[in-house]
């Protein structure tokens, strides 16, 4: 994974809550064995509209979608965060992530940011209204920018941060724990044997 | 000091305690996998010249992109599609290479994956069980920690039986009362996703309490910690009992004779301390309940069957105004009306909610002796081929044949619009799953969720309707 550090990139806004990964990438899209591909699936249903957001001329150039509460609910799919990242996502914004899809997305680089209701809709408000409007996302810093105005603070868990600024490879970093996971083998014998 | 079932789960799987800079290193018991959420993981795993450090840990079947047609004349389930074929293939050779137990299309032991797991006894209590899969919190019926997964960390769990996990909160969901007839688990789960919403069980993992709980059989505690996910819960548990021991004893890879003795034993240390700390608690009363449906695109977009679709007009806020307007549009539906008395064109009984023997049992009374509406097509998929076995000795199948209905193959079938059996565009469908999603049961079609009886009384009518008045 490469390092994520700070980016600016144009944004769309998807005014919509509960968004679930079946409409990010519906199910027929799942019957792949790799990752490539998928950004051609993003909301394909959605995109039937020609007026639909990402069907218009700047959204091949976004970076950031900011869209409404409860960002990627439903299945556990990480074809989800595999395909805005596909689309040429790197970051999405919402006032609230479900669970699978925000760990999904901090494992592929897609970062996950959580504003408040009143950041949220100014800044689907700004974007709606100006589509050259620009985000920048600070990560090292925990901040993001619209255009020139001041900086709104975001949270992350201190291990994500890490993670994403530095590239580092979550398997790795069990893997290095590898003399906990044998004692604790060692401890507590298999529950089952489903070979038996 | 007092713990709750979580806790007490949960601290006995910690390999190595969160700090401020990581995340707890979380042992896993039970690693459930298949056909559509693994290919990546195997890949992962070549490409780094790992192993699958527990084989005997991990289970494989095949579920999602499955036909459920029915069987030729050689008694194999022809399989026509051939993207899903080669990602069926695909999970035979991981499984080969890396010596996973894989249950094939067809045979005895395969099925939904939430269906196949209590049902030949791997889901246990007090276990760690995970899937790439949100309907993972099914297993959670019988006090196991049990979650979904993205790809990537079913190659963690593949590698090192290991997974990094944030500490969820807890949230107390006591449901006291007697259900009226006709008032299932279903309309218990869709109650409780209709209270909190969609995100009001985020960064939490569910208990459900109380007598109505305690009550239901093992099926249908099963129906209720199934759609935990669609309250955005990653679990739900519900404590082990005696119903939950008598339900286990027996099957195949449940502990025998003397380690059956000292796991009950132990399984019964498990339920919450009297005391014990939730970080929140939420009361539902089960005499109050009606069966309920869904009007719109999420599952806590529900009502009371006699209920009428709620007005944007009246939506707190314009983000939520836009969405219920979005709903009711994709649904074709008006505000301030009854969903009581409209058209049905499909229902479905099947999915990890409610396709276990039970639920099609329960089908089969409700319809003996009446027909599918001339206008409906019904279909019914059990769960998995034991349980479709198990319904043919009884003779359900005849029972659903008889009256007009579909008898197919073992599978997700039309809950997820991944494999032949879909919606089509502008078709209404009473469906016993889980999600109401736009497009989920095929690109345009439209779904109201509810409970077996409800779906059944909807075919016989062919019209949305209270299955109370059949009763």
């Amino acid at each position: 994974m490469e390092p994520i550090t700070t980016f600016t990139a144009l944004a769309v806004a998807l005014p919509i809550e509960n968004i679930d990964t079946d409409q990010i990438i519906p199910a027929r899209y799942l019957k792949v064995t790799d990752k490539n591909g998928l950004g051609e699936g993003l909301f394909a249903e959605w995109r039937n509209d020609p007026e639909f957001v990402l069907n218009q001329p700047q959204a091949r150039e976004a970076g950031i979608l900011v869209a409404g509460n409860n960002f990627g609910c439903g299945s556990s799919r990480e074809h989800a965060p595999w395909a805005l990242l596909g689309f040429g996502f790197r970051a999405v914004v919402s006032t609230y992530f479900a669970d699978i899809f925000k760990n999904n997305s901090l494992k592929n680089g897609l970062l996950p940011i959580v504003v408040d209701p009143d950041t949220l809709a100014h800044l689907i408000a700004t974007v709606a209204r100006d589509p050259e409007s620009e985000i920048t996302v600070d990560l090292a810093n925990q901040q993001l920018r619209l255009n020139d105005e001041a900086p709104v603070a975001f949270p992350i868990d201190a291990f994500s941060k890490h993670c994403l600024l530095h590239g580092v490879d979550q398997l790795g970093y069990i893997q290095a724990q590898e003399a906990a996971i044998a004692a604790y083998e060692a401890r507590h014998p298999a529950r089952l044997n489903s070979l038996a | 000091m007092p713990k709750t079932l979580f806790e007490k789960v949960w601290d006995a799987h910690v390999v190595q305690a969160a700090d401020d800079a990581s995340p707890a290193t979380l042992y896993i018991d039970l690693h459930l996998i298949h056909e559509v959420t693994s290919p990546q993981a195997f890949t992962m795993l070549r490409e780094r010249g790992l192993s699958v450090r527990r084989p005997g840990q991990t289970v494989a079947t095949m579920d999602h992109s499955t036909p459920t047609t029915p069987r030729g004349a050689d008694g194999i389930i022809p399989v026509t599609d051939p993207i899903a074929q080669k990602q069926l293939s695909q999970l035979v050779t991981n499984c080969r290479d890396f010596g996973i137990p894989v249950f094939e299309l067809g045979t005895i032991n395969q099925g939904i994956v939430h269906v196949i797991g209590p049902e030949q006894g791997f889901t246990q209590p007090g276990m760690t069980i995970v899937c790439g899969d949100s309907h993972t919190s099914t297993h959670g019926a019988f006090g196991a920690l049990a979650f979904g997964i993205g790809t990537s960390e079913v190659g963690h769990v593949l590698a090192t039986q290991c997974l990094l996990q944030q500490k969820p909160k807890t949230m107390e969901i006591r449901v006291e009362g007697t259900l009226a007839p006709g008032v299932t688990a279903k309309d218990i789960i869709l109650a409780i996703i209709a209270k909190i919403g969609v995100g009001g069980g985020t960064g939490y993992v569910l208990e459900y309490t109380g007598s109505a709980i305690r009550n239901l059989t093992m099926e249908e505690r099963m129906t209720i910690c199934n759609m935990s996910i669609e309250a955005g819960a990653r679990a739900g548990l519900i404590a082990p009992d005696e119903t939950t021991f008598a339900w286990l004893e027996g099957r195949p890879h449940a502990p025998k004779g003397a380690d059956w003795e000292r796991a009950v034993a132990d399984w019964r240390t498990l339920p919450s301390d009297p005391g014990a700390a939730y970080d929140a608690v939420v009361e539902l009363d089960a005499d109050e309940l009606a069966p309920m449906i869904t009007y719109g695109t999420n599952p806590g977009m529900g009502m009371p069957i006699t209920g009428v679709i709620p007005s944007p007009e009246q939506a707190e806020d314009e983000s939520q105004r836009l969405t219920l307007d979005k709903a009711l549009a994709y649904m074709g539906l008006q505000p301030n009306r009854p969903l009581l008395g409209h058209p049905v064109d499909v229902v479905f009984l099947g999915s990890c909610t409610n396709s276990r023997i039970t639920d099609l049992r329960a089908a089969a009374r409700l319809i003996e002796g009446r027909q599918v509406a001339s206008t409906v097509r019904m279909l019914v998929v059990p769960g998995s081929q034991r349980v479709k076995a198990q319904a043919e000795a009884e003779g359900l199948d005849k029972i659903f044949t008889a009256a007009g209905a579909e008898w197919r193959e073992a599978g997700c079938s039309m809950c997820l619009g991944m494999n032949d059996d879909k919606l089509k565009p502008g078709q209404y469908a009473v469906s016993s799953s889980n999600r109401n999603f736009e497009g989920r049961q095929g690109p345009g079609g439209r779904t109201f969720l509810a409970s077996p009886l409800t779906v059944v009384a909807s075919a016989v009518n062919g019209v949305v309707s209270d299955v109370r008045e059949m009763l």
